[in-house]
């Protein structure tokens, strides 16, 4: 199989996307959204057409509520996101951006979220992340139990915490280049980290572990059926494995990705980011575990070889 | 052969049955809507408020002068009493819950208020903040008289006369009313509210009647007097009848809203969110384009890929769909944007368990079984990985439901229900489908028909 023989290339590719993720992630910085850090969004349409920015930007200096940033939206609206806002200074903005109301406009949503609400809700998803991470690291734990026996045997092979490791690398690395593309997007598209950032990486984690763990088990199937004919090599299984998984793989991850993609064009404007985030790590989870985990899995073989024999 | 039949068949009728109550129960898909059983009309789609428009309110409770055993009883009082007042505006379903100031939330006590179709947030926290005031005042003492003082012109402006100031009030307000109840005069049948003070409210109420002996004493409602009967001797137990000429139904208001009366702990207003109603539809429709089309994908690819099976996982595909969508409204499952995200997704899942099974029957297919043996074969081979696939999406659902907020609990119970249910749909009913193709024998069409891809 190809993917063993280069692996050494698709491990490198698979690092390289993930340090770049990482590196944009320290220069371009994550914009946290109102859910965590509390503040206010305002969201406005006028009736006939809306006044410039510039002309709203100096009324609101007379406001006193700290720094307003003004975003066009559709051909009538604005977007407004200002730091949480009591009623007097919600109606005192609506005031000022109708123009002590000679424009008529309609609210059509408003979202005032205080410090300590986002408070809350960031130590939720803290914890929710947590428990998400133990819960799958036990469940690829559990399911890797059977294949230690197989090295008890004395066969050479693959400890089965091994499997649980690279699976979680993998798992890592599935996650970390979504969050690099979201980086990049946040950057130049404004996207914020709100809860639903936080439900795609978790979501992420629970679909693409499950990729993983199909071939994996492919792995330990073919291993099982050759426990007696030892001769075949390590990495001839996996290769095998991998040619008989391959494609059932990828038409998983396609059929979710092709319903994703239609959530993406044509579903409500509040989850496009999200579909695009599954998007982005449903490819690299089915591209990891094709091309990274179980190359990954034939080099720790190599070096266990190695030291071995040295 | 023939009991295989009869399975098909049953399926299809339930699966029929179950898609003719989601059409029927439908007020879209129905022209005669109206004209329907009320059984059909009990059960819409329920919405989330960031799709049917409305406010979501947060209130933060201060519990610190509460005794801690009781803080628990004090947070349901709380909400009885605003889920009182905001019922007696008559808001259709409103949610208002307590989160407890546990671990997770972070030691806050917090009141969740969800007012849908309300997109006022200053109407809507006018609502709930407001208390009914009930005073009560009593004559001015004759020595006050009430100054009026003729205008420039030296007439009296009679609109200017506070005519309320002939009444002072007393300490005595709602604050110390126990309880008050609606009752009919014996003689009159006219309906009154019969009211009940508590110890200090007794004491208060005792002291003004027996002061007041042949004055008037005022009952003053939200700043304006429905009552001014006169004392006829001291009342010491504390009660007293407000019988204003109430129909039964203010009476029945008034007795409402004085007994939803002072809220038992303070709270404040944290965060608010109002979403208009034209936004709520754009995102419902906008959805419901996504799922369809979603579904085209998928069927066009597994129909062009897998060939016969391919219309069969289509068909098991159209059940779970219409299974999913009987029990969103059935359970009833608030849908929201991200709710409706979850089941698009689980739309993909769904048929992931089809792809598995299809790809083990290809394979022994290859090895040489017949098409009967391959299509057994295949299928107990890849029970595993559909379970173990299943079971981290599980894991992920039940811990983000538990943790969510309303947004992500939406999502974690759309996909968990999704997973679950088409790990049924995609198992049973496909395989009912495709055991009947058993007779076709092996013919090199009937492999043709069931191999797929570009193999073949």
């Amino acid at each position: 199989m190809f993917i063993i023989k280069y692996k050494k290339i698709f491990i490198s590719i698979s690092i390289f996307l993930v340090v770049l993720s990482i590196i944009s992630l320290f220069v371009f910085g994550l914009k946290i959204g109102i859910d965590f850090k509390g503040g206010a969004l305002t969201e406005v349409v006028y009736k006939t057409s809306r006044p410039n920015q510039e002309s709203l930007d100096t009324a609101f200096k007379s406001l006193n509520l700290d720094s307003i940033l003004l975003q066009p939206t559709g051909d009538l609206g604005y977007i407004i996101k200002s730091r949480d806002l009591n009623e007097a200074e919600h109606s005192l903005l609506l005031k000022t951006l109708s123009q002590d109301g000679k424009n008529e406009l309609t609210e059509t949503n408003f979202n005032s979220i205080g410090p300590s609400v986002g408070r809350e809700l960031t130590r939720k998803a803290l914890i929710a992340v947590v428990l998400v991470s133990l819960a799958i690291i036990c469940f690829i734990a559990f399911t890797f139990r059977k294949i230690s026996h197989l090295s008890a045997l004395g066969r050479q092979g693959v400890a089965s915490w091994k499997y649980g490791l690279i699976a979680i690398i993998t798992l890592l690395h599935d996650v970390a280049i979504p969050v690099g593309i979201f980086v990049v997007l946040s950057h130049y598209y404004g996207a914020e980290l709100d809860t639903l950032f936080v439900v795609a990486v978790l979501t992420i984690l629970g679909l693409s572990v499950s990729d993983t763990i199909v071939i994996f088990d492919r792995i330990r199937e073919n291993l099982n059926n050759q426990a007696n004919t030892a001769k075949t090599n390590f990495n001839e299984i996996v290769g095998k494995s991998l040619e008989q998984s391959y494609v059932r793989s990828i038409c998983t991850s396609l059929t979710v990705i092709l319903v994703l993609s239609a959530l993406f064009f044509f579903g409500p404007v509040s989850t496009k980011y999200f579909a695009l985030m599954l998007i982005a790590g449903m490819f690299f989870g089915t591209y990891s575990s094709i091309f990274l985990a179980s190359p990954l899995l034939v080099l720790v073989e190599e070096w266990q070889k190695k030291s071995k024999k040295s | 052969m023939r009991h295989r039949i009869a399975s098909i068949l049953l399926v299809l009728i339930l699966g029929g049955s179950v898609g003719f109550f989601v059409y029927k129960t439908e007020p879209k898909l129905n022209k005669n809507f109206e004209t329907q059983k009320a059984f059909f009309k009990k059960f819409p789609f329920r919405l989330g408020l960031d799709l049917s428009g409305g406010s979501h309110l947060i209130y933060k409770a201060d519990v610190s002068g509460v005794p801690s055993g009781q803080v628990s009883d004090s947070m349901d009082a709380l909400r009885d009493v605003i889920e009182r007042r905001v019922n007696i505006f008559g808001v259709s379903e409103p949610i208002v819950q307590v989160q407890g100031g546990g671990f997770i939330s972070g030691g806050e006590h917090q009141l969740i208020v969800d007012l849908p179709g309300i997109t006022d947030v200053e109407k809507a926290t006018a609502m709930i903040g407001q208390t009914p005031l009930l005073e009560f005042k009593i004559e001015r003492p004759e020595d006050e008289p009430i100054t009026i003082k003729p205008g420039k012109d030296g007439k009296v402006d009679l609109g200017s006369i506070n005519l309320e100031a002939q009444f002072v009030s007393t300490e005595l307000t709602g604050r110390y009313l126990q309880k008050a109840t609606l009752e009919f005069d014996v003689n009159t049948r006219e309906p009154r509210v019969s009211l009940q003070f508590d110890d200090t409210g007794t004491k208060l109420f005792a002291q003004i009647t027996k002061e007041n002996i042949g004055k008037m004493v005022a009952i003053y409602l939200d700043g304006s007097p429905i009552s001014t009967p006169v004392v006829r001797e001291e009342i010491p137990n504390g009660q007293a009848v407000i019988s204003g000429s109430f129909t039964p139904t203010e009476a029945k208001l008034l007795v409402g809203r004085l007994n939803s009366g002072a809220l038992p702990v303070p709270i404040t207003l944290i965060s608010k969110q109002t979403i208009g109603a034209t936004l709520g539809d754009n995102a419902v429709n906008a959805g419901i384009k996504a799922a369809i089309i979603g579904f085209l994908f998928v069927a066009f690819f597994l129909i062009l890929w897998y060939r016969l099976p391919g219309i069969i996982a289509t068909v098991s595909l159209s059940i779970f769909i219409t299974i999913m969508l009987a029990l969103f409204k059935l359970i009833p499952v608030t849908l929201t944007a991200a709710g409706i995200a979850g089941f698009i997704i689980s739309i993909g899942i769904a048929v992931d368990a089809n792809v598995l099974i299809f790809e083990r029957v290809k394979e022994e297919l290859r090895s040489g079984r017949s098409v009967a043996d391959a299509v057994s074969t295949g299928f107990s081979r890849a029970w595993f990985s559909i379970r173990d696939s299943n079971i981290s999406n599980i894991i992920t659902a039940l811990i983000l439901f538990w943790f969510g907020t309303s947004l992500i609990k939406g999502f974690a119970l759309t996909l968990g229900m999704g997973v679950l249910v088409s790990m049924f749909s995609a198992i049973t009913i496909t395989r009912i489908f495709l055991s009947v193709f058993n007779f076709i024998g092996n013919g090199k069409i009937t492999r043709f028909l069931f191999s797929s891809g570009l193999t073949r």
